[in-house]
This record gives C-alpha cells, sequence and structure tokens, in this order.
C-alpha cells in the first residue's frame, strides 16, 4: 500500500531518489540531501501522501563509509493519521560537509528531534530556528552518540556560570527578590 | 465605613513592568519530573518559555551499543519505569522484525495481557499525580492502591514489581503461573470500581475543573506536525492508537475503543487516559478468554520460540549436557546474532506511540539503538500549550502530559 509514497516520490524527485528499498515492510527512499526539506514538504502537503504526522528523526553514525557514501545518515519519519501510511527518508552526509536543510518549519516535532541529532552527532541544521544543545550541557565538548567518541571518557566539571548567558542563566540580576535580608533601598519606591 | 486602600492613589503606584525571568525546576516540588522551565513572566502570564529536558540523561542509547543485543532489556525497564512490560514487549519486538520471527501465540497474548496491566498501572499513576498536584491527595492514594493490586500479580509473575526484565528475544523470561488468569479476573472489576470512584472524587470538584478544562490547550493540527502520541494527541480529537492503526501481537483479535477528546486541554487528556483504563481492562479479560482457549501441549502453547540460536537452553540442558553448556555461552557472550539490516519498529507504549529504530551490521550487538520516545515529543509542544496562561496552569499542565524522565530524556 505505502509503496505509493515511493512512487510519488520518485515521481516528483527523479533522479534525486538515491535508492529505495521495503526491508520488512518499512519503506526506505534514499534522497538527494539537496532536495531533503522539499521532498518533506511535498510528502506533507501532496493531498494523497499526506503525510502530515512527524515521527521520528535522528542519525546514524558510521565512520568507515565516510569516503564513500557518507558518513552520518539522517532519518526522518514520517506518517499519515488519515491514510495509515509511512515512509522513512535517508540522507547521507560526508563529514565535511555535514550539513543538511532543517525540516523544523516544515514538521513542529523536528525542532527538537534536530536539536537532539545536533547534540549527540554534530549535525548541523541550516535554518533551524535554535540550534543549540538539548540533552547535554552547552559546555560539554565532543558528540557522545559518534562512534568516535569513547565510551569512558571523563569531562571535567564545568565552571561556574557567570554572567547573561542568553538560554542558560539562572539566578540573573533581574530575578525577584534578593535571598539575603539586606534592606531594600528606599530610592527604589517612589513614595 | 472607608475602605483601608483610601490612602493609595493609584497614579503613584509603579508596579514593574519589566517582564520578569523565573526558573522552574529541574527540582522543584510541583514539577513532575527533573525538568527545568525557563520562563518570561509578566505578571503571572507566562510570556515565553523555554523548556529543557535532559537532567536525567544516561546515555542509555550509547550503552545499548556496547553490549548485546538481550543486556538492552534492563534498559527499557528505565525507560518509562511505570510501565516497563511496554517497553521490553516494543524493543523485543523490534529486533523480532530484524529477525523475522514470530512468538508464539501464548507469549503474544502473554504480551498483550502485561502490556495492558503495565499501562494502567501508568495511566493510574498520571492521573493520580496529575489530580495530587492540583492538591487532591485522596484520588492520588486511590490510585496508588489500585496500582499495588496490578503490581502485586506483575510481582508473581515476573519477580519484581516494577523493572522487571521480563520480556525476551523470542518470547518471555518465564511461563505465566496456573493462577495468572483467575488473579487477573479477579482485579479487573476492582480497577473498574476504582476508576468509577477517582472519577466521582474529581468530577464534581470545582476546583478541579476550572483548573483542567480549558487549560493548556494543544490544537489538533499541531499535535500532530509536533509528533505528540497517545493520550496527549487523542485528546485533541486525533484517533491514531497504533493498537488499531497497525495491529501487532493480538491486538487485532480483541474488542476495544480508542478514546478521543474534543478540546485537548487538561481535562480531556485526565478522560482519556481515565477511559483507556476501562479499555484496558477490557482487553485484559477478552484476552484471558483467549489464552483460556489455547490447546494444552500444542506448539501454541509455548512462551518463547524453540529456537537455540535466539533463546537460552533449560538450566537442566546447560549443567548437564556439552551442548547445552555451549549453546548457553555463545548466547551469553557472543550475543544472539542478528542479521545486517535496520528496522523501525513502533508500539502504543503508556504515553504513545514508542519506536525502536534499530541498526544492525551483523553479530551479537547492536550497531545503533534509537529509542523514538512518545513524552519527549509531548513535551516538545508543552511550552505552546502553557505561553499565554497563568504559571500556576503549568502544574496541572505539565502533569498531564505524562513526561517520565527516563524515557524522555533516555
Amino acid at each position: 500500500m505505502s509503496k505509493l509514497l515511493l512512487d510519488r516520490l520518485k515521481a516528483q524527485f527523479g533522479d534525486s531518489v538515491l535508492e529505495t528499498s521495503s526491508f520488512r515492510g518499512d519503506d526506505v527512499a534514499v534522497l538527494d540531501p539537496k532536495v531533503w526539506r522539499a521532498a518533506a514538504t511535498f510528502l506533507r502537503d501532496d493531498p494523497r501522501c499526506a503525510c502530515d504526522y512527524f515521527v521520528d528523526l535522528s542519525v546514524v553514525d558510521f565512520p568507515d563509509l565516510d569516503e564513500s557514501t557518507g558518513r552520518f545518515e539522517v532519518y526522518l519519519i514520517v506518517h499519515s493519521v488519515a491514510k495509515k501510511h509511512r515512509v522513512r527518508l535517508k540522507a547521507r552526509l560526508k563529514e565535511a560537509s555535514a550539513d543538511l536543510d532543517s525540516v523544523s518549519s516544515v514538521y513542529g516535532g523536528a525542532d527538537w528531534a534536530e536539536r537532539e541529532a545536533f547534540d549527540m552527532f554534530g549535525v548541523r541544521f541550516n535554518g533551524h530556528p535554535d540550534l543549540r544543545r538539548i540533552l547535554m550541557y552547552e559546555e560539554f565538548s565532543g558528540y557522545p552518540l559518534r562512534k568516535d567518541y569513547p565510551a569512558n571518557k571523563a569531562q571535567p566539571l564545568i565552571e561556574y556560570r557567570e554572567g547573561t548567558h542568553d538560554k542558560l542563566g539562572p539566578f540573573l540580576e533581574d530575578e525577584g527578590m534578593p535571598f539575603d535580608r539586606s534592606p531594600v533601598d528606599p530610592k527604589n519606591f517612589s513614595h | 465605613m472607608e475602605s483601608i486602600d483610601q490612602e493609595l492613589d493609584e497614579s503613584e503606584l509603579e508596579l514593574p513592568a519589566e517582564p520578569m525571568t523565573l526558573n522552574m525546576g529541574p527540582s522543584h516540588p510541583a514539577m513532575h519530573g527533573t525538568i527545568r522551565m525557563v520562563l518570561k513572566l509578566d505578571g503571572e502570564t507566562v510570556k515565553a518559555c523555554d523548556v529543557q529536558p535532559g537532567y536525567l540523561h544516561r546515555a542509555q542509547e550509547k550503552m545499548g551499543e556496547r553490549g548485546t543485543w538481550q543486556q538492552f532489556f534492563p534498559y527499557t525497564d528505565r525507560l518509562n519505569y511505570v510501565s516497563p512490560m511496554l517497553n521490553n514487549v516494543g524493543y523485543a519486538l523490534a529486533v523480532e522484525k530484524l529477525l523475522g520471527i514470530t512468538v508464539p501465540r501464548r507469549a503474544q497474548i502473554l504480551r498483550v495481557i502485561h502490556g495492558e496491566l503495565a499501562r494502567i498501572s501508568d495511566h493510574l499513576t498520571c492521573n493520580g499525580a496529575m489530580a495530587m498536584e492540583l492538591g487532591a491527595f485522596t484520588p492520588f492514594l486511590w490510585f496508588i492502591k489500585a496500582r499495588e493490586w496490578l503490581w502485586e500479580i506483575i510481582e508473581t509473575q515476573t519477580g519484581a514489581r516494577m523493572t522487571h526484565s521480563y520480556g525476551r528475544i523470542g518470547g518471555l523470561a518465564a511461563r505465566d503461573t496456573e493462577d495468572f488468569g483467575a488473579r487477573c479476573l479477579e482485579v479487573m472489576p476492582k480497577m473498574l470500581a476504582v476508576a468509577t470512584e477517582g472519577e466521582s472524587l474529581l468530577l464534581k470538584n470545582r476546583i478541579f475543573l476550572d483548573r483542567t478544562q480549558g487549560v493548556g490547550i494543544l490544537s489538533k493540527k499541531r499535535a500532530v506536525s509536533m509528533g505528540a502520541s497517545g493520550p496527549v494527541l487523542r485528546s485533541t480529537g486525533v484517533d491514531y492508537d497504533v493498537r488499531k492503526d497497525k495491529p501487532y501481537l493480538t491486538y487485532g483479535e480483541v474488542d476495544f475503543d480508542v478514546p478521543v477528546g474534543e478540546d485537548g486541554d487538561n481535562y480531556d487528556r485526565y478522560m482519556c487516559r481515565l477511559e483507556e483504563i476501562r479499555q484496558s481492562v477490557r482487553i485484559v479479560e477478552q484476552s484471558i478468554a483467549l489464552l483460556n482457549k489455547i490447546e494444552k501441549g500444542s506448539p501454541e502453547d509455548e512462551v518463547s520460540v524453540k529456537d537455540p540460536r535466539v533463546v537460552l537452553p533449560p538450566k537442566e540442558d546447560v549443567y548437564n549436557t556439552i551442548e547445552g553448556t555451549i549453546n548457553h555461552f555463545k548466547l551469553i557472550m557472543e550475543g544472539v546474532q542478528i542479521p545486517a539490516g535496520e528496522v523501525y519498529q513502533y508500539t502504543e507504549g503508556g504515553n504513545g506511540e514508542l519506536g525502536f529504530m534499530i541498526v544492525s551490521r551483523g553479530g551479537g550487538n547492536p550497531w545503533r539503538i534509537r529509542v523514538r520516545a512518545p513524552s519527549f515529543f509531548s513535551l516538545s509542544a508543552v511550552s505552546e500549550m502553557i505561553i499565554g496562561g497563568m504559571i500556576a496552569d503549568i502544574v496541572p499542565t505539565f502533569g498531564s502530559i505524562n513526561m517520565i524522565g527516563g524515557e524522555c530524556d533516555r
């Protein structure tokens, strides 16, 4: 049934659909990274596909394939609630050009999923509104789910955060009452 | 008598107009989990919100790549730790899909029953905690009492109350006891009674209704686009339930309804969960009838496949025959050999679509195990629900999402 989706993709994007498969009932289309966002938009908007439901986006790392097909395999699964079919799109990225268009403007759920992919693999998504770490902390160095990140690596404790971080900052200056009981400066009151 | 605030000249009273930044969490008594929200407040109204998960991140996916395929089961217990069986089954089905095997009928039905018991306990916990966060402590105790009955049954079958690792690749760890069906059937009517009691405690309560109805609304379109699933999605009116839309195990043979809401507010999410408890009771009762129909001693009556490449040999063989010893040794030391390939298998977890994307390049170790955690995506929709609302409404809204830290942060 969902062979339809692969056929629709092939008809629409032609040679940009590099390969397709249906292993164990999972329909997969490997795409040229250039049509990544266009394909996601097409799947969502085409009335015969109607893949409006965002399922998942993540990355699989194949460090030994970076010379041939590309090291990072980004996949995106979308589903149609009405038609009950789904398809998995894949884009293979070489290490050096590890960047891809963000689909967060197409699927709201891709916002956090892309942040996690960036956090864990360092894949950058062009046009993502707020690409920063989500599960790890800002000061963490490296990308933990890459195969070349040693699982037993320890990272140093981080410094106490000073000043105004845009998104982090606990205890900024304007956060209400001070914690000590020092008397309030009377000139701050108008009467 | 003159009013006491007569002295105050309103023109002189200047309240700060600047928005205030407030940190809520990660460790806050009113928060449902370990999560941090950075809020921008104008008075008590939430103007902007940044939800920051990750405080319970334990690198489960990385750990999964380092062990054998079987060794991931205890980690799945610790995803949504209130309903571990659903996670066990989700992962087992994913590996079995890659292997291309189907488990015997008895194992399938038992997986359904245990899964539904876990789902009931998950929904009881969420609804109870949500009521408790609104100040109603009694329903919480009521529901936890009922959850205890379920966990007693689960303990008799699996040996543990919560993190039981009862699932196996190719079946289950052990056969059910003789009285399993009878015990379930004894508890199920009591479960319905508890659901009704919980309803009567809350649904005529003005405070509960005011703080849930029309609060924390998520639109249908956004819920679908955000990948929200389970009761969060169904409360908006989308009837997407994996058990119905792509029946796995024996869900196709039992009769149950998928409750949907209308408004996508806290009340609808609460009611969806409550109704799902009743539907799960129906599934359990019908499944036990299916279980009793299985002919004793037939191939259907097994709880795991008879494939020495997948399932450990019986203990008496391990200790008494050399073949059994070698078989056991190979499976433990090298792991179940899974052919190369990748599959995405999804089931209906306690919070919605629980997916496992597993990649194998052959051999006994996974290349990648990705857990598609339902509450991660539900949580990403939270900021939309609470912006524009009052700060006090964050607590019930966040409670109704049922974000489970273990699953969300993995």
